[in-house]
């Protein structure tokens, strides 16, 4: 019993170093493991498909740095969909690091896809307020984004000029790590415009927002890294996402032996009392 | 908010038929002789519900709109301020759609629009409209059922405060993460180890801000008393001011303002992990007795908690984040869920009409259960209707 | 008078914005923006007495060489670093302060979130015991729910993931709805206590 009584009482770094490779080998030795695709990923994987060429989407990039590996890997994926079938993207963010990583995707999906700045996409920057700015936006885009975000006027780009406000935007979804993001697209945009709203969170905050799904005011939802690994199996095309998988497969298997082991111990511990 | 109700209870699909327009650039040689069919019926009304400066422009779709030679692919609005004079294109609506909301109008001006089918080269004919104004509304009709809600709700909490004014007794179940606070406090003190207070990392605009300002009030005052330090580090420099403020005035209640040392509250950064880091940091070199996590809190819930409880510190928590309440659960030794940190003033100071405040808050939450149950009850028996009469109004 | 200007401004800015929910109508309309706007330039001035506050806390530090003291010479160095780039060069693509945004800040804010992976996993191993029913119905559905969510899971079941997604779409959802419910009420509760000045502890403590 003295080992058990050890090893109830563990050091938590040394769970910390088995995370660590559980984490790390299958990075450096991937697996593979098959991904299967849940509902509400498929749901706004259908929403874009449904959509046709020349449809004009908004996307919202209201994360940072720090959530970057979740919900970067979603936002590119989405925005490689919309350009394979030529949907054009409008980017704005609630948040001032968002604008880097909404331009960094930009960036990739273009190259692969030969897509032109101005005319099939453009990023309109951050602007301070969160829902002031979602609900200005909705009545007039051009008012509350007068310039893109390297400061020019959006009365230059060709992609603007059918914009004006919500009206002409068949989806939005907000790329979201917590406030401003997804909440006030499924208020204002949603609640009275009626637009229809998607939204990739951080697989943390994914349950807060079943409760909208299931009330339709949401037209899909990716949850964290197997969100984005899930769609990127959809569109066909690996990245960031899939390459996670098995490292969060082998991550969540260990935790799970942890949480087994420590009611062993438990359920040993107290018989023994 | 408890809009939310009524926004989860609604689920309003807007389903319109998007039909390609870029693919028009394919144009063809041939020269046109038929003209498509114009749209008729054309009428405005004043949008609904705004602050002035719109109006809404309907139309019947042209005969070969999705039928007849399916032609047009758009429709061009034009608009001008007299019947006969000139017109000049203020927008453009895809095939299918019925109407345009033009928001470039100046209220008491007369306007005159023209709708007119577009197949890609050449427009049909048009008919002009009657006059329209736009104008300024002074009561949003979308959202009785919210003036109602509200009017019931505010009725509820006021009446019942005055019920308390006069005296009548109120009682409040006990919630346990409140009974530990004084305790806490004292066990701190008993270690001979400072407090720390760390009130989440939203601003003072957010109400779980202020809620944690109103507790923190009450802990900095046990902690005066028993002269114990109390840390408060904060990520927004407003809220650090109004820590400030709310401890400084603990101290002088307590009768010691000369142990009250502003320092101890202090700003680190803006920045979500950089906070995190800066705290766990603090957690670690100072060691606290008891740590208060209450306020508005992200990812950095667990990063804190997990940091706090290594120290072996007592901790106490409270969020209305749903997402970040599992955490607190699991490393803290008491947490407050939600609501039970808005009710804390209330419950610590056991004030009659604070007490009547949270009774009122009772009877709202009896009303929406009512609602969901009758909801449901419609809905299933096919009165779907009733998800109208919810409705926030748009 | 230090408390009753407080109160009054609370009860005039909550009763106009109830108010300019209802009313579109002229000054209402824009009243809302404006409020806003009026908050952001507040918190720009108060960011100066937050970084004051900073810079003073930590040169006392230094100068009085505390525990940790070199710490506070990190701070104070990266500060005006970041301070210098922004500044000199501007926030724009290729300039210093953009890349040590991208060099030093994206990978260390990244690290942060990422410890998060070995706090669930110690907060789990020692939490999450099954002591009475309830904690082992959670145990279970946590464990199913984790499962399901990556491809291992469907591998060792393939009713798992529908498993999985069934937990979360009902008793999950029925939860996060009371718990949403009962907080909009707290929040209005107090927010209506605050504008009618029954609530002023957060002005002065009592």
């Amino acid at each position: 019993m003295k080992v058990l009584e050890r090893l109830e009482k563990i050091d938590r770094r040394y769970v910390f170093i088995l995370i660590l490779l559980a984490v790390v080998i299958p990075l450096l030795f991937p697996i593979n493991f098959k991904i299967e695709v849940s509902e509400p990923v498929a749901m706004l994987y259908r929403t874009v498909e449904e959509l046709s060429p020349g449809s004009c989407v908004l996307f919202s990039f209201d994360y940072g740095p720090s959530t970057m590996p979740e919900v970067y890997p979603m936002n590119l994926a989405l925005v490689r969909h919309c350009f394979s079938k030529d949907i054009k993207v409008i980017g704005i963010a609630l948040w001032p690091e968002g604008v880097q990583f909404g331009n960094e995707a930009f960036r990739v999906a273009a190259d692969e896809y030969g897509k032109e700045y101005g005319i099939d996409y453009i990023n309109l920057g951050y602007k301070a307020g969160g829902v002031v700015v979602v609900s200005a936006a909705a009545e007039d885009i051009a008012t509350t984004f007068p310039q893109d975000y390297t400061g020019r006027s959006i009365e230059e780009f060709p992609i603007m000029t059918e914009v004006k406000n919500f009206d002409n935007i068949d989806l939005i979804v907000s790329f979201s790590a917590g406030d401003p993001g997804t909440r006030e697209y499924i208020r204002i945009a949603q609640g009275r415009y009626g637009k229809k709203v998607g939204t990739g969170v951080t697989a943390v905050s994914a349950p807060a927002f079943y409760p909208y799904l299931n009330a339709g005011q949401l037209q899909g939802l990716l949850g964290g890294m197997k969100g984005a690994a899930e769609y990127e199996t959809l569109i066909q095309q690996s990245g960031l996402g899939t390459s996670g998988m098995d490292a969060q497969s082998i991550a969540h298997g260990l935790i799970i032996f942890f949480i087994v082991l420590a009611n062993v111990f438990y359920i040993a511990g107290r018989r023994k009392k | 908010m408890f809009l939310l109700f009524f926004v989860l209870a609604q689920g309003v699909i807007d389903d319109v038929d998007v039909v390609n327009s870029t693919d028009l650039i394919e144009k063809s040689e041939a020269v046109h002789t038929i003209v498509q069919a114009p749209p008729t019926q054309i009428y405005t009304r004043d949008r609904a519900n705004d602050a002035g400066g719109g109006i809404v422009v309907f139309w019947k779709k042209s005969e070969d709109d999705g039928a007849g030679r399916e032609s047009v692919i758009e429709y061009h609005i034009y608009r001008g301020t007299e019947a006969d004079g000139d017109f000049e294109l203020v927008g453009t609506a895809k095939a299918g759609d019925t109407s345009y909301t033009d928001i470039t109008t100046r209220d008491g001006t007369p306007y005159y629009y023209q709708v007119k089918a577009f197949d890609g080269e050449q427009h049909s004919s048009a008919a002009v409209s009657e006059a329209a104004y736009s104008s300024a509304q002074w009561f949003h009709t979308g959202r009785i059922s919210m003036l109602i809600a509200t009017i019931l709700i505010s009725t509820f909490v006021v009446w019942f405060i005055n019920k308390a004014k006069r005296g009548h007794e109120l009682y409040i179940r006990p919630i346990a993460g409140l009974e530990a606070v004084d305790d806490a406090v004292g066990r701190a003190t008993e270690m001979g180890k400072p407090i720390m207070y760390v009130p989440g990392i939203l601003d003072m605009d957010n109400i779980q801000t202020i809620a944690s300002m109103i507790i923190l009030g009450r802990v900095a005052r046990k902690a005066a008393e028993y002269e114990t330090a109390i840390l408060v580090p904060c990520t927004r420099s407003i809220v650090m001011s109004a820590a400030q403020e709310m401890v400084k005035e603990a101290y002088l209640e307590a009768g010691r303002p000369d142990a009250y040392d502003a320092d101890k509250i202090q700003y680190l950064t803006d920045d979500q992990f950089g906070y995190a880091a800066g705290v766990d940091g603090m957690l670690l070199r100072e060691k606290p007795g008891a740590i208060f996590y209450l306020g508005g809190f992200y990812a950095e819930s667990l990063i804190l908690a997990e940091t706090g409880h290594s120290t072996g510190a007592i901790q106490i928590a409270g969020t209305a984040q749903p997402s970040q309440l599992p955490f607190f659960v699991t490393a803290c030794d008491y947490t407050l869920i939600g609501e039970e940190m808005f009710a804390a003033s209330a419950y610590l100071s056991k004030e009659p009409l604070l007490l009547g405040g949270l009774k009122g808050q009772d009877w709202g939450k009896a009303i929406i259960i009512f609602l969901i149950l009758v909801g449901v009850l419609l809905v299933t028996l096919g009165f779907t209707d009733v998800i109208g009469w919810l409705s926030t109004g748009q | 008078m230090k408390k009753e200007v407080p109160l009054i401004i609370t009860f005039v800015a909550g009763m106009i914005m109830i108010v300019q929910y209802f009313v579109p109508h002229w000054p209402f309309s824009n009243l809302q923006q404006m409020f806003n706007n009026w908050f952001l330039i507040i918190t720009v001035f108060a960011l100066i007495l937050g970084i004051l506050n900073l810079l003073k806390n930590h040169i006392e530090k230094v100068s009085r060489r505390r525990k940790g003291w070199l710490y506070s010479i990190v701070l104070m160095t990266g500060f005006m670093i970041m301070g210098v780039a922004g500044f000199v060069w501007g926030p724009a693509e290729g300039r210093p302060f953009d890349w040590i945004y991208w060099h030093a800040h994206v990978p260390m804010s990244s690290t942060m979130f990422a410890l998060l992976a070995f706090f669930v996993a110690s907060a789990s191993y020692r939490a999450f015991r099954a002591r009475t029913a309830e904690a082992t119905l959670l145990l279970v559905s946590a464990i199913l729910v984790m499962m399901s969510r990556v491809p291992l899971g469907s591998y060792m079941w393939s009713q798992l993931p529908l498993i999985g997604d069934w937990i979360m779409s009902y008793p999950n959802m029925a939860g996060q709805r009371a718990i949403m419910i009962g907080i909009a009420l707290g929040v209005v509760s107090t927010s209506l206590r605050i504008i009618l000045g029954i609530e002023r502890t957060y002005l002065s403590g009592k």
